[in-house]
């Protein structure tokens, strides 16, 4: 121990303090934020008391927009599963010039900024029986911006196993292409599949510039509300509703973080 | 081996399968060959040469150019894709699931013919028990070595009781040591089970030791149909000669019923004129100076146990190779004669 911290000369201490400085610098306004969310009096300061009553707030006037939120993350989920696994596996198979410029493609929702897709939305389907006033609408877009992000992480897995050869293992066996599918290829792209998934319910909660041009009043999620309280109400409801936010975000955000350190399956 | 391990024999017949790539790239000029029923036979050549894209074809991962057709036994395969032919195969890289254990890659074909649950856990442990892997039942491939994976290969392989079986390179990923002792296993087990095989390889000891017979292949094209012995002494062409073991090349003239290579002339039959003549390095013989036919100087001298491999070079032509005795003292630069019995020479056409 001694002879440890000898060899530690100032520039240890210089870079550490820097470190510490620059944690600090991006987890206090976080912390205070959350904070303001359950001070009673922000203006007072913490010797007001903390309290519930600001996060009880929220959920009384925007639980519609966080179910909304969940209903759709998890919608969005769903169609990106079928349309996203079913895309990256096609393109996988096909290593041509084709295949490559359908994945670019792909990618383009997430080159575009947001407001153009959305606008583009509205020009294009605005118009179709209810779809403008309908949450399907959000759900659209939102598939849109996350389809790319499914389809990157499952293609990932699919490229780091011998995909072709175990599919021809499964065929040599007798399985036809149904059941290699579903016993072979899904099985060994779970954690991609399991990756995608949580990026996409990460994005999807969490997107604002689509939605903000595609939502209605009946149809706000959870970031429109959240920008609507910052803008009108109290500074500790949107705190709370920040700590809400938060609370739906962060497990998600470890999850993703647990399994891109569990990496690739080994063979 | 228990009873219920042997299988059928089918033959299979290959006729005019060719094969050319999207873009025109000729993989395999068309080929017609008959596997007899129970036989292994091996394609063997450099890669490149059209041995895997035969297997596939046969495999039913590929599809041979329009007119080929496959055959097994009496029954025209050439439409059915692989997973409808009941086939074994063995893959270079092995294949196996990692997102199951060894006793379930095994059970997978068997369920996938529906095959009763109790009737599957038995032929899976009998197929174990047979390729020594009954205690790795429960493990992960990652859990195993490469020679285990490719015995589990091999079990998975064999336990649907299919009609041929197919290995394609199945030793290569493995170092020598475990190749040569699975090399073993691969043939007993071929031989136990009657089955007919094909395998391929680039390894002309794997081709000898395991073929029945042997399909030497080069730039899409059979050079030569035959028995290992057949493929040795009697190589059909230069590739072959040169691509399996060690062969020497003279230069001769033939003239009137003799043959002089040097200074030397022996007795020969054939056309008159400049041959080319094809000797393994066993076939020449060390010899004195006064019955030798060939001199020349020891050009390098390899200890290898049994035998001591030299290069000799004579004072015209290539270099020669010879085997002489592992506790010969010849070095380099010793003056050395060589015989050669006309009988063991082969004139290349």
């Amino acid at each position: 121990m001694q002879s440890l911290s000898n060899r530690r000369g100032w520039g240890f201490w210089l870079q550490l303090g820097f470190t510490l400085l620059v944690c600090a610098l991006l987890t206090v306004p976080m912390v205070m934020s959350m904070l303001a969310g359950l001070t009673a009096n922000y203006f007072v300061g913490l010797k007001s008391g903390l309290t519930l009553r600001w996060v009880e707030e929220v959920w009384r006037v925007y639980s519609g927009t966080i179910l909304l939120s969940l209903r759709i993350a998890f919608a969005c989920l769903a169609c990106t599963l079928a349309l996203g696994v079913p895309a990256a596996y096609a393109l996988a198979r096909r290593p041509g010039r084709i295949a490559r410029l359908v994945e670019e493609l792909l990618m383009m929702p997430v080159a575009i900024p947001g407001l153009a897709t959305a606008l583009a939305l509205i020009v294009t389907y605005g118009g179709v029986g209810d779809l403008r006033s309908s949450w399907l609408f959000i759900l659209i877009g939102h598939v849109l911006f996350t389809l790319p992000f499914m389809v990157r992480a499952v293609l990932a897995v699919m490229g780091s196993i011998d995909l072709t050869t175990l599919e021809e293992g499964a065929a040599s066996l007798g399985a036809g292409f149904l059941r290699r599918f579903f016993t072979v290829v899904l099985p060994n792209c779970r954690s991609g599949i399991l990756a995608g998934s949580l990026m996409v319910l990460t994005l999807s909660v969490g997107e604002f510039n689509l939605t903000w041009l595609l939502h209605t009043p009946l149809t706000k999620t959870l970031p429109v509300g959240l920008a609507d309280s910052y803008a009108s109400l109290r500074i500790e409801i949107g705190s709370a509703y920040t700590l809400v936010f938060f609370l739906m975000i962060v497990p998600s955000l470890i999850l993703m973080q647990a399994l891109a350190k569990r990496g690739r399956p080994s063979v | 081996m228990p009873d219920s391990f042997h299988l059928d024999a089918v033959p299979i017949r290959l006729e005019r399968c060719g094969k050319t790539f999207a873009g025109g790239a000729r993989a395999l000029e068309p080929l017609d060959l008959t596997i007899r029923g129970g036989e292994t036979i091996v394609f063997l050549g450099p890669s490149g040469c059209g041995k895997t894209t035969t297997l596939r074809i046969i495999a039913g991962l590929e599809n041979p150019d329009p007119g080929g057709r496959v055959l097994f036994g009496e029954e025209d395969v050439t439409a059915l894709p692989i997973e409808r032919r009941n086939v074994g195969m063995v893959f270079q890289s092995y294949a196996l699931f990692p997102n199951m254990t060894v006793a379930e890659n095994v059970a997978y074909g068997l369920k996938v013919r529906k095959i009763a649950r109790a009737d599957r856990a038995r032929r899976v442990e009998e197929m174990l028990d047979l390729m020594h892997l009954g205690e790795f039942a429960g493990r992960r491939i990652d859990q195993l070595s490469g020679g285990q994976r490719q015995r589990v290969a091999l079990a998975r392989a064999l336990v649907v009781r299919p009609r041929v079986l197919l290995l394609d390179e199945p030793l290569t990923a493995l170092d020598a040591k475990l190749r040569d002792s699975l090399r073993l296993e691969i043939d007993r087990l071929l031989r136990g089970l009657g089955i007919t095989a094909v395998y391929v390889t680039h390894d002309q000891g794997e081709a000898m030791a395991l073929g029945d017979r042997i399909v030497v292949m080069a730039k899409g094209r059979v050079a030569q149909v035959g028995t290992p012995r057949e493929i040795y002494y009697q190589p059909a062409d230069g590739f072959v000669a040169d691509f399996i073991g060690t062969m020497n090349r003279l230069g001769g003239m033939s003239r009137g019923g003799t043959l002089s290579i040097g200074a030397a002339t022996l007795p020969w039959t054939g056309p008159d004129g400049a041959v080319e003549l094809l000797v393994r390095p066993e076939d020449l013989a060390l010899a004195g100076e006064a019955d030798g036919h060939l001199a020349g100087t020891v050009a390098a001298a390899v200890f290898l146990g049994d035998r001591t491999r030299l290069v000799v070079e004579p004072a015209d032509g290539p270099a020669l190779t010879v085997d002489a005795a592992g506790r010969s003292e010849l070095g380099r630069g010793d003056r050395v004669w060589l015989r050669v019995d006309p009988a063991r020479l082969l004139a290349v056409p």
